[in-house]
């Protein structure tokens, strides 16, 4: 059975002549425990697809399910890392990663040993991600990267099946994201979790994913899947070997083709033609 | 030194502001001290200070400072009881908003001044007349300010409350109180001063006590001294009050205010 099940998802922004179909008919299957990225140009849904998984937004038509459920509204089964601005200031780095533990879903039916478990599990998460030196710190004192880390052991807090990143390491520097690379494919395999990562970065993608999803805009759609040729365990080296490269320009030529960057480079040439005859 | 943005030591900040309140004050002194102005005109710091004195040692000045600090928090409080909670379910909720915030725009714009006979007419002469003109001043005003605070809480923030299973209730609670506090705190602040600016306008109801009545009858008797005395005590009360404020907004909020 698989964790999350898209059957002909479709969603529509406005109406009448501003009508925009976001997401056109997507059917996808992603497997327990598996780690799927979703890539594409802006504009061809990746985000609202994501979204709607996690029932932040509302679909057109079409099902999802999530964990043997109908997806209907957000719920902790489905937790989600945000690119940014979403931990809580007021909050130190340990409370933040706490804050689930404070809503009635998860402390609803829990007993004493449940609050230890609960505890223990915070303390495992601060040490996992490395944060044992920053416990007592608020969010501004810590760089982005540290800032990212919070936010993962915050949604990882309350064990959910699936966890749903959009564009998380968007705003971090090249190096701090090589090291969080690293640390999300070790913590989600050790977790068990699936995961569905949205990026723009096609490097990442293959990186991370075990499948890649490539998205096409106007209308929003998946265009192509793609098994990464590469073994389970990602050590850094691997992006220069020959099957990671072939699949990124096979990808990077497939967003090309599909985004309309073709066209803008023959108006260019065209015009700069005309600049020269005159 | 004229960098856009540019950073300014402690001492130096300090030394700017003493120059920026220092000149004016001479300023001020050298003209008076040197006759070219009548004094009734224009009374000088001295008389100002002098008359300051016999107000405190003749004319009770500490039960018009009193009156005026009851009216001015009476009426301030009462439009934070209600604008508080009005301004969350403006800001929360599309509905609310579509429903009240046009009307409250719309009634922001009248003159608290020309509600004065309305009130007179319809609470009194009595002390309850100058807290709803204070009210009236400060009330809409806040409403808005309390909705924008509540607006500005990060998306971000709200929906990973969402994402973690949290009700409609706890991220109010949760997340969208805590987060706005600091910005509500500043727009207490800031009402506040809108408060002290309608003291004077409440106090021309039927008064016979206050800072703002005071100023008023001086003006009847041409005692300069008087105006300018009661105008700087505003001033004084007004900048104690922010200062209060702003020191509460730093042992409350450290997380503002901690070095990165």
């Amino acid at each position: 059975m698989s964790a999350i099940d898209f059957q002909s998802v479709c969603k529509v922004f406005g109406e009448g002549p501003k009508r925009v179909v976001a997401l056109d008919d997507v059917c996808l299957q992603i497997g327990n425990g598996e780690f799927v990225t979703l890539v594409g140009a802006s504009g061809c849904g990746k985000s609202t697809l994501l979204r709607i998984l996690a029932g932040l937004e509302t679909r057109t038509s079409g099902t999802i399910e999530a964990a043997g459920k109908l997806v209907t509204a957000p719920g902790a089964d489905r937790a989600m890392v945000f690119q940014n601005y979403s931990l809580y200031p007021w909050l130190t780095v340990m409370e933040n990663i706490k804050f689930p533990r404070q809503l009635a879903v998860h402390t609803r039916d829990s007993t004493s040993s449940d609050v230890e478990v609960a505890s223990g599990r915070a303390d495992a998460l601060l040490q996992l991600m490395g944060l044992s030196q920053v416990e007592q710190a608020y969010p501004v004192q810590l760089s982005g990267g540290m800032q990212q880390r919070v936010a993962i052991a915050r949604a990882l807090m309350s064990r959910p099946k699936i966890l749903l990143m959009d564009e998380p390491f968007g705003a971090l520097d090249a190096q701090t994201r090589e090291v969080m690379h690293d640390l999300i494919l070790h913590v989600s395999r050790l977790e068990g979790c699936s995961v569905v990562f949205v990026t723009h970065d096609v490097d990442e993608a293959i990186y991370l994913g075990r499948r890649v999803v490539l998205m096409a805009p106007r209308p929003g759609r998946i265009d192509s899947v793609y098994e990464v040729p590469l073994p389970r365990e990602r050590v850094l080296n691997m992006k220069h070997t020959p099957e990671f490269l072939a699949l990124r320009s096979q990808i990077l030529e497939r967003i090309r083709d599909t985004c309309g960057m073709r066209t803008d480079l023959e108006l260019l040439q065209r015009l700069s033609q005309q600049a020269m005859a005159t | 030194m004229w960098k856009i943005r540019g950073l300014l030591s402690q001492r130096n900040y300090w030394t700017l502001a003493a120059i920026g309140l220092a000149v004016p004050l001479v300023l001020w002194m050298t003209l008076t001290l040197s006759d070219s102005v009548n004094r009734v005109f224009l009374p000088g710091p001295l008389d100002v200070l002098h008359r300051i004195e016999t107000w405190f040692g003749e004319d009770n000045l500490l039960d018009d400072i009193g009156i005026s600090c009851f009216r001015v928090i009476a009426g301030w409080s009462l439009s934070a009881l209600i604008a508080m909670p009005l301004g969350l379910l403006i800001g929360n909720f599309r509905v609310v908003q579509a429903l009240l915030e046009p009307l409250t725009d719309f009634v922001r714009y009248m003159p608290a001044v020309a509600f004065i006979p309305l009130v007179m007419l319809w609470v009194g002469i009595d002390e309850a007349a100058k807290v709803a003109i204070i009210f009236i001043g400060t009330f809409f005003q806040m409403v808005l300010m309390v909705a924008e605070d509540v607006r500005r809480v990060p998306m971000a923030q709200i929906e990973a409350a969402q994402t973690m299973g949290a009700t409609r209730i706890e991220i109010i609670e949760k997340v969208i109180i805590p987060s706005a506090k600091p910005a509500l705190l500043d727009t207490l602040r800031i009402t506040m001063g809108c408060a002290w600016t309608y003291l004077v306008v409440a106090e021309l109801v039927a008064a016979n006590s206050g800072l703002g009545y005071s100023i008023v009858k001086a003006q009847r008797f041409l005692q300069t001294d008087k105006i300018f005395a009661g105008i700087i005590l505003i001033g004084v009360i007004g900048l104690a009050t922010d200062q209060a404020f702003r020191l509460v907004h730093r042992l409350a909020f450290p997380y503002l205010h901690v070095r990165s």
